[in-house]
């Protein structure tokens, strides 16, 4: 895992989402998705650039399949952005990166 | 953007991958611009970043799976000294030399061109369609049948890829519902039986998907029958859509010759389309065998002429 994704668990999940005092944006992802993989480089980059901005953690839908539940993730790569604990953006499936970065644009500085 | 390559190859299938291994090891440091991410099969890869196991591949006697395939592929090219962006080509211009490529604003140059763009998967084209995938409906069972743990579920389709879908749905799925046009399957011999033999599949002979059900997420589809015209409602939570495929040519309209349906005409036995110097290989020039095998072969016959191709031109 790159420097600076969390990666997120069962049981680390709702401590770091609730307790974040910046914006956490989830990637659900698992082993078995190719446009997991494709989008996974994406987000390392969004990561290494925008830390103060905006976290990025990833989470195992094969071993925290309850958490996906939660949140009716049926599709992968999903990424849910949640701000003081509440979802405020879902992205289904793999975008390439300048839609991904225009789609978060209002959690990233304007330079971006 | 001052630079003019040898050859730019556009696409990452087996067929583009092939003609970056061969185009690189004769020292034309190509560039492959290799598409952008999406959970379609119009993605880098192509269509096997959707696929899990694939048996037929040659040198691969216990399988290997679709994504590992292509990650080899794009290693291979790689050692080799080929370069590769991931973005999608938006604009092309072959009436002088050198050709022009654009990545939106982005420039390149090249004395020549491979086609390498592969096809992706026709939708059903109905309302909610979109706006339900992701929430039922879906392209990529690899990637979202996991979640249909325990569900009834469908796949539209009758050939290869559908019963692979099926096939493989059946391991989290309680039932498969495949859902056939006519009153036979498309696929080949070996999938056909596949199907039959598996007790959870439940084939649907001549029938359409015409509507689609649900609120936040599909709880059903009507189905119509093609003789009859009759109409019945069958309760699925998950529809996996495998109905064929459509050539990736939309930015060559007007530039290469194709036929009707979208795809590149090339001459006869080789891989020369109408404009000297630009090269078309794999399913975007292919509807009969579309095998990566054949993808690959011909992507490596395109590496080959384009190599002499170059060579007369000096």
């Amino acid at each position: 895992m790159a420097d600076g994704i969390v990666t997120l668990t069962s049981s680390t999940f709702d401590e770091t989402i609730g307790g974040a005092s910046k914006p956490v944006l989830v990637d659900f992802w698992a082993e078995w998705c190719g446009p997991c993989k494709q989008i996974a480089p994406i987000l390392e980059d969004i990561a290494s650039t925008n830390s103060q901005n905006l976290t990025i953690a990833k989470l195992n839908v094969d071993d925290h399949g309850d958490i996906a539940g939660r949140f009716n993730v049926m599709s992968i790569p999903t990424l849910l952005v949640f701000q003081d604990g509440e979802v405020v953006k879902k992205l289904v499936g793999a975008l390439p990166k300048g839609r991904l970065l225009e789609e978060l644009s209002e959690f990233l500085p304007a330079s971006q | 953007m001052s630079q003019v390559r040898n050859t730019i190859i556009i696409g990452s299938g087996p067929a583009g991958l092939t003609a970056a291994i061969y185009t690189a090891r004769a020292s034309l440091s190509p560039l492959v611009i290799e598409g952008e991410p999406s959970s379609t099969s119009d993605q880098p890869g192509g269509q096997l970043m959707l696929t899990t196991e694939i048996e037929n591949f040659p040198g691969f006697p216990e399988g290997i799976m679709g994504p590992e395939l292509m990650q080899r592929f794009k290693e291979q090219a790689q050692r080799f000294g080929a370069d590769f962006i991931t973005e999608k080509v938006t604009k092309v211009d072959f009436s002088q030399r050198p050709f022009k490529v654009w990545v939106r604003d982005q420039e390149f140059q090249a004395n020549s061109v491979i086609v390498a763009t592969g096809a992706q998967s026709l939708m059903l084209d109905l309302p909610r369609e979109s706006e339900l995938i992701g929430h039922g409906v879906s392209t990529c069972a690899t990637c979202d049948g996991f979640f249909f743990r325990g569900h009834e579920i469908a796949v539209v389709g009758g050939g290869d890829s559908a019963i692979e879908e099926a096939v493989f749905l059946t391991k989290f799925a309680s039932k498969v519902h495949l859902i056939v046009r006519r009153d036979a399957l498309r696929a080949s011999r070996i999938m056909q039986q596949r199907a039959i033999d598996n007790e959870k599949i439940n084939i649907v002979w001549n029938s359409r998907v015409t509507e689609l059900h649900g609120d936040q997420s599909l709880s059903g589809v009507t189905l119509t029958d093609t003789v009859t015209g009759t109409t019945s409602q069958l309760a699925v939570t998950g529809l996996f859509i495998a109905i064929g495929h459509k050539p990736n040519t939309g930015i060559f309209t007007g530039v290469l010759e194709m036929e009707d349906s979208g795809y590149l005409l090339t001459r006869e036995g080789s891989t020369y389309t109408n404009v000297p110097g630009i090269f078309a290989c794999g399913d975007v020039q292919d509807h009969v065998y579309r095998q990566a095998i054949t993808a690959a072969g011909s992507g490596c016959s395109a590496a080959i002429d384009c190599e002499r191709w170059l060579e007369t031109q000096h």
